[in-house]
């Protein structure tokens, strides 16, 4: 019993961790119809800024609490500055091209995002992670956990909470679902479709950061780190079904408990875990869990 | 003379220079081209996909089974023919494809992309992890193999490796341009054009971009056994969806349009890659970048579509 | 003394003075106008923090020292500086292209074992001067011979061999040990050599459990909540760099530390981002400064050299790998001076692998000697320590430092690693 709930905590807490990682991609790809490969690179912008800010100013005593917030501002930040400048100055010239094509234009992003990121924080470590220590810790089944990551699932079920309310219950959800459903019509309806594919890259730009800057505290910063975090968003969404939150969500859950019991069960195969989901699943229901099988038009 | 005639002389006379290179330049420069040749078979299968609109970045997974193929006969063999190792990887590259194409080849557009990607990475994570079969992270040394049992000294074996390297790039390009004005290689393109009209007029599409598959799958896997035997040394690395990436930016950077453009490409890349690593080594990732931003916005079809408007215009 | 004797004495220290300075000045016979050689580290990639730039930094700062005391056999020094990070396949290309463009005399670096293992043959074939520099596999040497291609740094063994006498002398009473390691190449040899050399000091020690995260995971819960709630009464991890630190963090908070003595094997991250009351050993006895190891000039030298360009930190810790470097070019200069000495002339390639085969040469960190591998490996002591807070100092430093000397730690000649463990360490000379 005690083997259980010790893995269902930790399963959730990397379940967590994985849905706020991997929101930003399914969202954009839901609305854009595009695989954001810069992706990885807007999670580490968000992170490294809200580390940088952290350690500036919320590095201890007094002004500790400050940090939470100051994450939150970092994520903004990116999301608002590099999410409209990528979208408008380059995405929307390739809307019209291939799906190849449009992969690959961020791809090209996320190689150029990857050495500026290196250029303006240098290859050392940073580690801010006094938001993370702060909150001291819990005995939860026999076992301490530090309370941080808790807060990770409450800023994840925040997250997709949000997300949920605005696309189902308010007339902007309404737009995005028009846009996502038929770009056309909803081009002949009146809607500004070249403005909410602006909005809602920024909107995916900014989680994206907010999964890097929320996370900052849990560990260190190195070079590099954009790039582990792609591929295991992708498979998390893929899982889930592509464009679907409520599907990265359960992904996520899947991918985060697998993991978990591989560890206590079955150390080694840890490494596996992740991509063997992946192909399991997309073998056998090939647009996720909870994916929409695209209707070919003729 | 017909032009039939006139483009097989062509095609011999460049074909003796290029045998001829190794005795004219640098031997940096022929272990470039070595390296760029043998990629260039990876790329050639991802620009046959490419032209079925079948984006694959998971390629790396032949890529690397044929490396390894190779490289457990030379650990648990002592094979050290090069022949039988080239064979070993293409075998494993049609085999693996031919296999994994059963369910992959179903499925299209991002999710085949994905697919391919998944497999790749289970490849790598099987590579690394069982370290005592395969090395993990240390890899496998390719040494000394030989030609047809006899063995090239340290100084040939550079040459003999870009001449079968040549020779064999030669040889597929031309299967690939026969497979590609072949019927299946028609009912590809209109594949791409509109999978769904194909299925209409009564071929089946599955089995074209089944067959498709396969073969790039071997392409792959050969290109595999061959880097093996020409840097020396393989990782697990091989498979990792970077080296996939970097087929997919190859394919690109070369352009579709023709089976030589992905060798035109693979060298310039090489080039370009090693150049801005020496000139900075820091902002090397940005440099391919940019580099790849410009070929999207003012050369869609790649480098191969310049070609292509030179020889145009000098046809006028 | 008459006029007489006082011109001839005179001539004479004129003839003197002149034929003194002449020697200086020439270098010797056939010498080139500078000697080149490619520097190979990580400048990019996660393991550019911890490794890779501190290593090129010290690489160029003691190429700059070594020029102005004249270079070798008055030959300056002129480094190429190249990224180590990339697949094999692009190691390798950059290690030709040094070699055959830049025409560089000698090639040293590589911190990654995979590229330890696939260079070797190709500075064989090439017959370029190959000096292996931070990278830790024994296989290099136990596994063929490579007439060019040396190591100045000792391999693994040192640190597994030694963390497991270190714990034993910190715990003798130690029962149960559990292992988190990367699972790649490094993690899996780590452990290996650990918990062998472990159980063969005392046989009852138990594993308890032996976890294997992927490299760079960075999310380490659910290996500290097993390792909680197994409560192994020591905990080894060979993590290096961002993982390190993040671990060293998470287990901190998690009160790892407090239920399980944990040990590092290699100070691949700053002290100052770890945890008080970790164990750490660093690759060598670089950084954790034995008192006999305060008093050589050189590492005094280098510290001071090291704080005027790059800044140093009040504990004046530098990266092992930075030491290694500087074992490397120490290396390459004993063996130049020797091949001079024995040519009577600048020396070919082939002299001067000759004359590296079982050199001895200061260091920073002490006498190293090439002893092993037919003369081609170096061995180095072990250094071990606490880690612990300095509040005087406001930074984290070491304590309780013990260092084993190299013939403790490293396998006589011939002997294959792991098998010298099994064999309970046949001609140890430990104390």
């Amino acid at each position: 019993m005690r083997l259980l709930t010790v893995i269902a905590l930790d399963g959730l807490t990397y379940a967590s961790w994985l849905f706020l990682v991997s929101a930003g991609l399914t969202f954009t790809y839901g609305v854009l119809r595009v695989l954001n490969l810069a992706h990885g690179n807007l999670y580490a912008l968000g992170a490294y800024l809200g580390a940088t800010l952290v350690l500036r100013y919320a590095a201890g005593g007094s002004t500790v609490a400050l940090g939470y917030g100051l994450l939150f501002l970092a994520a903004v930040v990116i999301g608002v500055v590099a999410g409209p400048l990528i979208e408008r100055l380059f995405l929307r010239r390739v809307y019209a091209r291939d799906e190849e094509v449009q992969l690959l234009l961020t791809f090209s992003i996320s190689l150029i995002l990857e050495d500026v990121v290196k250029l303006t924080w240098g290859v050392s470590p940073i580690f801010a992670e006094t938001p993370y220590s702060f909150l001291g810790r819990v005995r939860l089944g026999g076992v301490n956990y530090a309370w941080y990551p808790f807060l990770l699932t409450a800023v994840a079920l925040a997250v997709g909470g949000l997300l949920w309310l605005v696309v189902t219950r308010t007339r902007l959800g309404k737009v995005l679902q028009s846009v996502i459903t038929d770009r056309e019509v909803s081009l002949t309806l009146g809607i500004d479709v070249p403005r909410v594919y602006t909005w809602a890259f920024t909107a995916g730009a900014i989680l994206a950061a907010l999964g890097g800057a929320y996370t900052a505290p849990m560990f260190s910063l190195v070079p590099g780190v954009g790039a582990d975090v792609l591929v295991t968003s992708f498979a998390v969404i893929a899982i889930g079904g592509l464009g679907s939150i409520g599907g990265a969500a359960l992904g996520a859950l899947v991918v985060g408990l697998a993991r978990s019991a591989a560890v206590y069960l079955f150390p080694e195969l840890d490494l596996f875990a992740i991509y063997l989901m992946m192909a399991l699943v997309l073998l056998f229901r090939p647009q996720g869990l909870f994916g929409e099988v695209e209707v070919r038009r003729i | 003379m017909p032009p039939r005639i006139r483009a097989a002389l062509a095609f011999f006379g460049l074909l003796a220079v290029l045998l001829a290179l190794p005795f004219l330049l640098s031997g940096w420069v022929l272990f470039l081209l070595t390296v760029a040749g043998a990629k260039a078979l990876a790329v050639l299968g991802v620009v046959l996909l490419l032209r079925g609109k079948l984006l694959t970045f998971g390629h790396a997974l032949y890529y690397a089974a044929g490396a390894y193929a190779a490289g457990m006969a030379v650990k648990y063999w002592d094979v050290h023919e090069m022949l039988v190792l080239l064979a070993l990887g293409l075998l494993a590259g049609a085999m693996l494809s031919a296999l994994l194409g059963l369910l992959i080849a179903r499925y299209r557009a991002v999710y085949f992309a994905l697919l391919n990607l998944a497999f790749s990475m289970v490849l790598y994570g099987i590579l690394l992890k069982f370290y005592a079969v395969t090395g993990g992270t240390d890899g496998i040394g390719i040494a000394e193999p030989t030609l047809a049992g006899w063995r090239p000294g340290a100084a040939s074996l550079r040459i003999v490796l870009y001449e079968s390297t040549l020779v064999l790039v030669a040889l597929l390009v031309y299967l690939a341009h026969r497979f590609s004005v072949s019927p299946a290689g028609y009912v590809l393109r209109a594949i791409r054009d509109n999978e769904v009209r194909v299925e209409y007029v009564g071929t089946s599409v599955w089995r074209i971009v089944y067959l498709t598959y396969v073969i790039a799958g071997a392409l792959a896997g050969i290109a595999g056994a061959l880097i093996g035997l020409s840097v020396g040394h393989i990782t697990p690395d091989l498979a990792f969806w970077s080296q996939s990436g970097e087929f997919v930016f190859v394919a690109i950077l070369g352009g579709t349009g023709s089976v030589l453009a992905p060798v035109v490409g693979s060298i310039l890349f090489e080039f370009i890659r090693n150049y801005a690593f020496e000139l900075s080594p820091y902002t090397w990732q940005m440099t391919l970048g940019i580099v790849l931003l410009v070929i999207i916005f003012f050369l869609p079809g790649g480098v191969w579509s310049l070609a292509q408007t030179a020889a145009r215009r000098g046809a006028r | 003394m008459n006029r007489h004797t006082f011109a001839v004495s005179s001539l004479v220290a004129i003839v003197l003075c002149g034929f003194l300075a002449a020697v200086r000045a020439a270098p010797v016979a056939g010498a080139p106008s500078e000697l080149k050689i490619g520097v190979v580290a990580f400048l990019s990639g996660p393991a550019s923090g911890p490794f890779g730039i501190p290593s090129r930094n010290a690489a160029e700062l003691w190429i700059d020292k070594i020029n102005k005391e004249g270079g070798i056999g008055g030959v300056k020094l002129v480094p190429v500086f190249t990224d180590e990070a990339g697949p094999a396949d692009k190691v390798v290309t950059e290690f030709r292209r040094l070699v055959l463009d830049e025409k560089v005399s000698a090639v040293m670096g590589y911190i990654s074992s995979a590229n330890c293992l696939a260079v070797p043959p190709v500075a064989d074939e090439l017959k370029v001067l190959t000096i292996l520099s931070d990278c830790g596999t024994d296989r290099v040497f136990e596994e063929g011979k490579h007439p060019y291609v040396f190591r100045t740094n000792a391999h693994t063994v040192i640190d597994g061999v030694g963390a497991a006498r270190y714990v034993l002398a910190m715990n003798p009473n130690v029962k149960t040990i559990a292992g988190v390691n990367q699972d790649y190449a490094w993690g899996r040899d780590s452990w290996e050599v650990f918990q062998r050399s472990i159980r063969k000091l005392k046989p009852n020690v138990k594993v308890v459990d032996a976890l294997w995260p992927k490299l760079f995971a960075g999310e380490y819960s659910a290996e500290i909540s097993k390792l909680l709630v197994e409560k192994p009464d020591v905990v080894f991890t060979s993590f290096w760099g961002g993982d390190l630190v993040t671990f060293a963090g998470q287990a901190k908070a998690r009160g790892l530390l407090e239920s399980s003595m944990v040990v590092v094997n290699n100070t691949g991250s700053d002290i100052k981002d770890l945890a008080p009351g970790m164990l750490i050993g660093s690759r060598g006895p670089h950084g954790i400064v034995s008192p006999e190891m305060e008093k050589n000039a050189l590492r005094k030298q280098f510290i001071e050299l090291y704080r005027q360009k790059y800044g140093l930190a009040p504990n004046n810790y530098i990266a092992h790998g930075a030491y290694h470097y500087i074992q490397a070019l120490q290396g390459l200069r004993a063996a130049y001076e020797k091949a001079i000495k024995t040519a009577g002339r600048w020396p070919t390639g082939e002299q001067v692998a000759a004359a590296f085969e079982h050199v001895e040469f200061d260091s920073p960190s002490g006498h190293i000697a090439m002893a092993i591998g037919g003369g081609h490996q170096a061995i180095e002591p072990a250094g071990y320590a606490v880690i612990k807070f300095d509040p005087a100092l406001g930074v984290n430093t070491f304590s309780q430092i013990r260092v084993f000397s190299a013939r403790c730690v490293n396998p006589p000649d011939g002997m294959k690693s792991l098998d010298w463990i099994d064999r309970g360490f046949p001609g140890a000379q430990c104390p």
